[in-house]
């Protein structure tokens, strides 16, 4: 019972991290129909960013909360920026062209920037900063929970119920359900979509960097490829809860990191090698696929004509 | 107040307007009748900028608007009600009607314009929190209508509001496009029912595989043995 309770508790840590960036996936997934294959690399830079500030503004020496508030935030807004570029320069361009197109295009996205980091920083991993002083606190029984947990718990709630907020009851966010909806019906509107769909990229990168920089407080290597398989996880994740749809991206990350710990946890049990541990959730894609494409809350806009 | 001097279209290789020329004039309703693929949405997409002319000029009160991004026409007063309604189902009708209001910053003018939608349409009032894509067609469009006319447009073009509609339905929107015209909107109104559309305009042009083959006063037109014959199934 207590390996279960921690296998838990460290299943939704790893969850709450795949939430985070697929939620950018499947935002721009539900305004622009294309499948941001660079979003994973976008974690990466944030926790790259995080780790350049943490040095640049002397917070790496020790632990603070305000170092860590700022190395967060400052890499959400960094990446925030990326993904806006990205946006202008390599998607806005070809996006009146066949969505072949532009998926490859996203894929060429992603291989630009890992391949340029590994080439300016080199592909060796490399410690991050503790910004936060590591403890662990006993649970009942035999759990524990760490300090750097209950930041991943906090942060990503967090982050999740302002997007929740943002996109739900603001203006701008009423204008990205509308844009999601009928693009042409929303220029109609007076709504700038160029500039709607900017803010989404924005929105959707901002969370992929802070998934970065709790994922280096948890466990703190960083590396130019590291988001090449976070991603892809994450992106499953979307798939999972059903792509487009908010709720669902939190729904599947949260599943994808529990079913990838009790894969470790208790897969010998039954035969599985830990070292299935990343199989799992492409196991999981395919099955989706073949039984439920829409995914767990997705499902098929019924049009009244 | 809107003219359209010689504009041609292409769709691709397809021509869609082969140099259309027509005006409205501040006050009126004019509609553009037509058969299925004669050019109508075209032309209305057009001045709306979500298709670019090949050729011709486009101005809106003395000014070319020809190659405007469509969200910078809505500031300047032309608002569209687009075919098939294109409400946003996803959206509460009181959110969809907010976005009709995108560009207005005063929330009490806001409100007070949602207020005479609402006495417009009252079945949206009682619609108010309900997704649209649960409204029946005929509600989608009075919520289309009523969207467009949340920016408090000075020219209103409505594409196809009768169409799919049952006839009670269409006689409720007629109803309300002659008290947006007596409230001083002008309308530029395409249709296929030709009969409602003669009788609730002004004046009317006839669309013909991309080419306007006919024009004149509404009334004139609905008594024309060749539109009566062609339009009206008589």
């Amino acid at each position: 019972m207590d390996t279960f309770v921690q296998q838990l508790i460290n299943g939704l840590t790893i969850g709450a991290i795949y939430a985070l960036i697929a939620l950018g996936y499947t935002m721009v997934y539900g305004i622009l129909r294309l499948i941001n294959f660079a979003h994973g690399d976008i974690y990466m830079v944030g926790a790259f960013v995080g780790y350049f500030l943490s040095f640049q503004l002397g917070f790496a020496a020790g632990p603070s909360l305000v170092g860590l508030s700022v190395v967060l935030v400052g890499s959400m807004i960094a990446a925030a920026l990326v993904g806006m570029a990205i946006e202008r320069f390599a998607y806005r361009p070809i996006r009146k062209y066949a969505r072949m197109t532009t998926l490859i295009t996203a894929i060429g996205v992603s291989l630009l920037i890992e391949n340029l980091f590994v080439a300016k920083l080199g592909a060796a991993p490399r410690a991050f900063p503790q910004l936060l002083r590591e403890q662990s606190y006993t649970l009942f029984g035999n759990a524990a929970i760490s300090k750097s947990q209950i930041l991943i718990f906090a942060v990503s709630v967090l982050l999740t119920l302002l997007l929740q907020w943002v996109i739900f009851k603001t203006k701008v966010g009423t204008a990205m359900r509308a844009v999601s909806f009928n693009l042409n019906s929303a220029k109609l509107m007076g709504i700038n979509t160029d500039f709607i769909i900017s803010f989404t990229f924005a929105l959707g990168s901002a969370l992929a960097a802070a998934a970065g920089v709790l994922t280096a407080q948890y466990n703190p290597q960083i590396d130019p490829l590291m988001g090449i398989i976070t991603g892809l996880k994450a992106f499953v994740a979307a798939v999972l809860g059903g792509i487009g749809n908010i709720p669902g991206a939190v729904l599947g990350g949260l599943l994808i990191g529990i079913a990838e710990t009790f894969v470790v946890g208790y897969g010998q049990n039954v035969g599985v090698p830990t070292t299935f541990r990343d199989a799992v959730a492409f196991a999981i894609l395919i099955l989706v696929l073949l039984f439920r494409p829409t995914g767990l809350l997705g499902s098929t806009v019924q049009e009244k004509v | 107040m809107l003219s359209l001097d010689n504009v041609s279209v292409n769709y691709g290789a397809i021509e869609a307007l082969t140099g259309i020329s027509l005006h409205v004039d501040k006050g009126e309703v004019v509609t553009l009748i037509g058969a299925n693929g004669a050019g109508k949405t075209t032309t209305l997409r057009t001045i709306t900028g979500l298709l670019q002319p090949r050729d011709g000029k486009i101005s809106f009160e003395g000014e070319d608007i020809g190659g405007r991004p469509t969200h910078r026409l809505v500031a300047k007063g032309i608002s569209m009600a687009p075919e098939g309604r294109g409400v946003f189902a996803n959206l509460s009708v009181r959110e969809n009607l907010q976005m009709g209001a995108y560009l207005k910053k005063d929330k009490r003018a806001i409100a007070s314009e949602m207020e005479r939608v609402f006495q417009m349409f009252p079945r949206l009032k009682e619609r108010e929190s309900q997704k649209a894509g649960t409204l029946s067609g005929g509600e989608q469009q009075m919520l289309a209508i009523g969207r467009a006319l949340m920016s408090q447009p000075r020219l209103l073009l409505l594409d196809e509001p009768s169409l799919g509609l049952a006839p009670l339905v269409v006689h409720t929107i007629f109803e309300a496009i002659d008290e947006i015209k007596s409230k001083g909107t002008t309308i530029l109104l395409v249709e296929q029912n030709a009969h409602a559309a003669l009788k609730h305009s002004d004046r009317a042009y006839v669309l013909e595989t991309g080419r306007i083959v006919m024009e004149g006063s509404s009334k004139q037109l609905a008594v024309d043995p060749r539109i009566k014959e062609a339009y009206l199934g008589e």
